[in-house]
């Protein structure tokens, strides 16, 4: 048969490689930043893009979608053309790609600074931005379902199944949990509300950790892996089963985000059950990557790859050992809302997808540059401080999280709380303290790789494109062993697999079909009324601060919860919250019930200084409020928005709405004036109190809330 | 134009989670059923497509 020759193209991948480690370290340093803000709040420099509130996503999203997402791209272009044996489809569409991604990047740091968010957590880019990821991500599947297409070995290797899954589900979860009206060029509201919001947002959000965390990672582990240990990996089969039970069980794991919440236990008990079972297909994984090395633990101590990618895979093995153990709701209620929740997520983050990477980066670049890594010292260097990095992370972020979770329960023997929340706070300071040290090293040690990573590069050439060669694949397959009907799937791989992906696909929306459907989901609550203009106004403020990043608004029907916050929540209260604000982390007490805790005046002084109300408090001050003027010209449209997403508000309600606005700001401007508090009434902090003043109001006293 | 009232006019719509829960497990069962019938050979020789060398014989 006639060999041909052709190049698989480097360029494409060492730009990903450059944006990966760029990204990589913008985003450590955001979240460096915040870590130290969260015991020293000066650094939130009183300026509002640099609280808390925005940089937090900030940190989350280039983390993410900019280190983790270039970190995919970059494998999958170095090893899908490999495993094709074919360059990339098209090298425009590299270039599109890889342009278009690093733009949306851009944007999304610009806007999230700026305070252009949808206000749910991992999808808080806004609509303009979205459909430009829609639009990326459409190029990225041509130009990778194009080289599958057009490959030269028959057999589609189990990385390439990974990617695929990859490509279809967060197309599918992007598009689903995105619907959302815009309002103006960068603000919209999502389309579903509440109980319904929360749903899709974690069902979204489980799955995005599934799919663009984790699957796309599997995959480089399956391919680089074998590549760096020189041997195949332990059992073909096994992986084949991790893969698909994978892709079977994720899906349906998301309500564990939503445990004791509002949401219906059957949503919640499905999720409880899946995410258990999600441990063995993990852990098949886990033993598959392991176990390669096996008889080669003499290599793994003289190669750094090799050593980075053990760290991974076990990292991988202990957050999907730990999920599991979250989602039972005995755990769950302990760690929820606590700082265990971050511990858990960056075991995964740092050891998993960060040392996946690094390991990926080490053997790559010396490659594409046709030389030895400079410094293999240094990058045992690298491997150590980062992995003390890691353990100081993560221990006492464990730690913080149980102690304050169990100081939140403690009573007295007079069954009063035995803790004002500020104090469970200011208890794990230190525990704040240490992790920003193990963040500091992690970065040192991300900073020393680009550094030997640079000299690689500065030492050898680099083959743009690289010379290969290979046969067509033949007309026909010949027959391995007896005939047998996966003959058929073999024949038809892309086929079959777009197949599969649709049943995945309606899986994954039936699954919550049934909650938008049966109302009695969702009892409804005759008190509960639609926001006024001014408090809808506020809610935004909310929203555009970030506050849901240190703020639940989420009462759980325990004893101590009850009694700190008040009545438990319930689904009915939150048929007009678009978005959702349930939050997932209580830095600073839950909002639910905030409305009439407090005078008007107490909300004016703590938001300019909240030290000044609540001594050590680690809350931002939010000054700009005070300044910045409500944007009453958006109030008919955002009314009419509501409208459309089917907020009761009366005909032509629009129009009059800024005339009720400015009627009840003033009633706060009066009350504020009684107590000496000067403002105008059209001031930002004026629409902020109104809304925390309406939180939870409505059925506060009421006897007849069902459920 | 609530989303929800688009959903509400499907009936019978307990059906669905079932069925696709039954969807699933068919397909994982005949996944897997393939996975233990596929011809050993087969299996390593698709193992070894990521390494250089990816002939058996020659490893
Ligand atoms: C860095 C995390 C953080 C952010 C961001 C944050 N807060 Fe806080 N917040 C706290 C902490 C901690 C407390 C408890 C100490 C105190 O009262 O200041 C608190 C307390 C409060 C309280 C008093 C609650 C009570 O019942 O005692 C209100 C109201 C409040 N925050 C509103 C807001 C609003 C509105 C925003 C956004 C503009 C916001 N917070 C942003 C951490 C945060």
């Amino acid at each position: 048969m006639q060999i041909e020759q052709f190049s698989y193209d480097n360029k494409t991948v060492k730009w990903f490689a450059f944006a990966t480690m760029l990204w990589g370290i913008v985003g450590m340093l955001v979240g460096l930043w915040i870590a130290i803000a969260m015991y020293y709040p000066p650094l939130n420099l009183g300026f509002a893009p640099t609280t808390f509130g925005r940089m937090r996503p900030v940190h989350t999203n280039a983390v993410i979608f900019a280190f983790v997402g270039n970190g995919i791209f970059m494998g999958v272009y170095y090893s899908l053309q490999r495993l094709c044996k074919a360059r990339m489809f098209s090298d425009l569409l590299s270039k599109i790609h890889f342009w278009g991604w690093q733009l949306i990047i851009l944007s999304a740091a610009l806007t999230l600074w700026t305070g252009h968010t949808t206000g749910k957590e991992y999808a808080e880019l806004e609509w303009p931005i979205d459909i430009a990821i829609t639009l990326v991500w459409v190029v990225f599947g041509i130009n990778m379902f194009g080289t599958i297409l057009k490959r030269r070995e028959s057999h589609l290797y189990v990385a390439i199944w990974f990617y695929i899954a990859t490509w279809v589900t967060v197309a599918m979860l992007h598009i689903v949990n995105s619907f959302e009206l815009p309002v103006s060029i960068l603000k919209s509201y999502s389309w579903y509300a509440g109980v319904q919001d929360a749903l899709v947002q974690w069902w979204y959000g489980h799955n995005a950790v599934a799919f663009f965390l984790t699957t796309p990672y599997l995959g480089l582990m399956y391919y680089f892996l074998p590549k760096a240990a020189n041997r195949p990996v332990y059992s073909y089969r096994l992986s084949i089963i991790h893969f698909w039970a994978l892709i079977f069980m994720y899906i349906w794991a998301g309500p564990h985000h939503l445990l004791y919440t509002a949401l219906p236990d059957w949503a919640q008990s499905l999720g409880v059950v899946f995410s258990v079972m999600l441990i063995a297909p993990s852990w098949g994984g886990m033993l598959n990557g392991l176990f390669t090395l096996r008889g080669a633990w003499d290599k793994v101590r003289e190669e750094p790859v090799l050593k980075f990618l053990v760290v991974a895979i076990t990292c991988y093995g202990m957050a999907t050992f730990e999920g599991p153990m979250l989602s039972l709701k005995s755990v769950n209620a302990i760690a929820h809302f606590s700082d265990w929740i971050i511990a858990h997520v960056h075991v995964g983050a740092l050891g998993w997808n960060g040392f996946l990477t690094f390991g990926v980066l080490y053997w790559l670049i010396p490659r594409m540059y046709n030389t030895q890594l400079y410094s293999k010292k240094l990058a045992g260097t690298h491997f150590w401080i980062g992995t003390i990095g890691i353990i100081l992370y993560a221990i006492p972020m464990y730690w913080a999280g149980f102690t304050q979770s169990m100081m939140w329960k403690q009573f007295t023997e007079e069954g009063q709380l035995k803790f004002q929340f500020l104090e469970t706070v200011t208890h794990i300071i230190p525990m704040y303290v240490s992790r920003s040290i193990g963040g500091t090293l992690y970065l040192t040690g991300a900073l020393i790789m680009v550094y030997n990573l640079y000299k690689t590069m500065a030492a050898g050439s680099f083959v743009a494109n690289e010379e290969a060669e290979a046969a067509p694949l033949p007309k026909v397959i010949p027959v391995h062993g007896k005939e047998h009907w996966h003959r058929w799937v073999e024949k038809r791989p892309v086929q079959m697999l777009v197949f599969s992906f649709i049943a995945v696909a309606i899986g994954g929306i039936l699954e919550m079909v049934p909650t938008f459907l049966i109302k009695s989901n969702i009892p409804t609550i005759s008190s509960v009324k639609p926001y006024t203009p001014l408090e809808l106004q506020g809610r935004d403020i909310y929203v555009r601060e970030g506050c849901y990043t240190c703020h639940s608004q989420m009462i759980r029907p325990f004893r101590d919860e009850v009694a700190r916050y008040g009545e438990y929540s319930k689904a009915g209260e939150f048929v007009y919250d678009h978005p959702f604000q349930w939050g997932s982390k209580r830095t600073g007490p839950d909002l639910a019930r905030e409305g009439g805790k407090y005078p008007d005046s107490w909300h004016f002084n703590h938001m300019m200084d909240p030290q000044s109300m609540s001594p050590g408090s680690i809350m931002p001050s939010y000054p700009w409020l005070y300044e910045n003027n409500i944007d009453t010209s958006s109030t008919p449209a955002k009314i009419r928005a509501m409208q459309t997403l089917g907020v009761p508000y009366e005909e032509g309600y629009a129009n009059k709405a800024n005339a009720d606005l400015m009627n009840q700001a003033n009633g706060i401007r009066v009350s504020l004036k009684m107590e000496k508090l000067e403002t105008a009434k059209d001031k930002e902090i004026v629409a902020l109190i109104a809304y925390l003043q309406r939180l939870g109001k409505d059925i506060k006293g009421e006897q007849t809330a069902q459920k | 134009m609530k989303f929800i009232n688009y959903l509400e006019s499907i009936a019978g719509v307990s059906i669905y989670g079932l069925g696709s829960l039954l969807i699933f497990s068919v397909l994982f069962l005949g996944i897997l059923v393939w996975t233990f019938k596929a011809d050993k050979k087969l299996i390593e020789e698709i193992s070894r497509i990521p390494l250089d060398n990816n002939n058996p014989t020659h490893s």
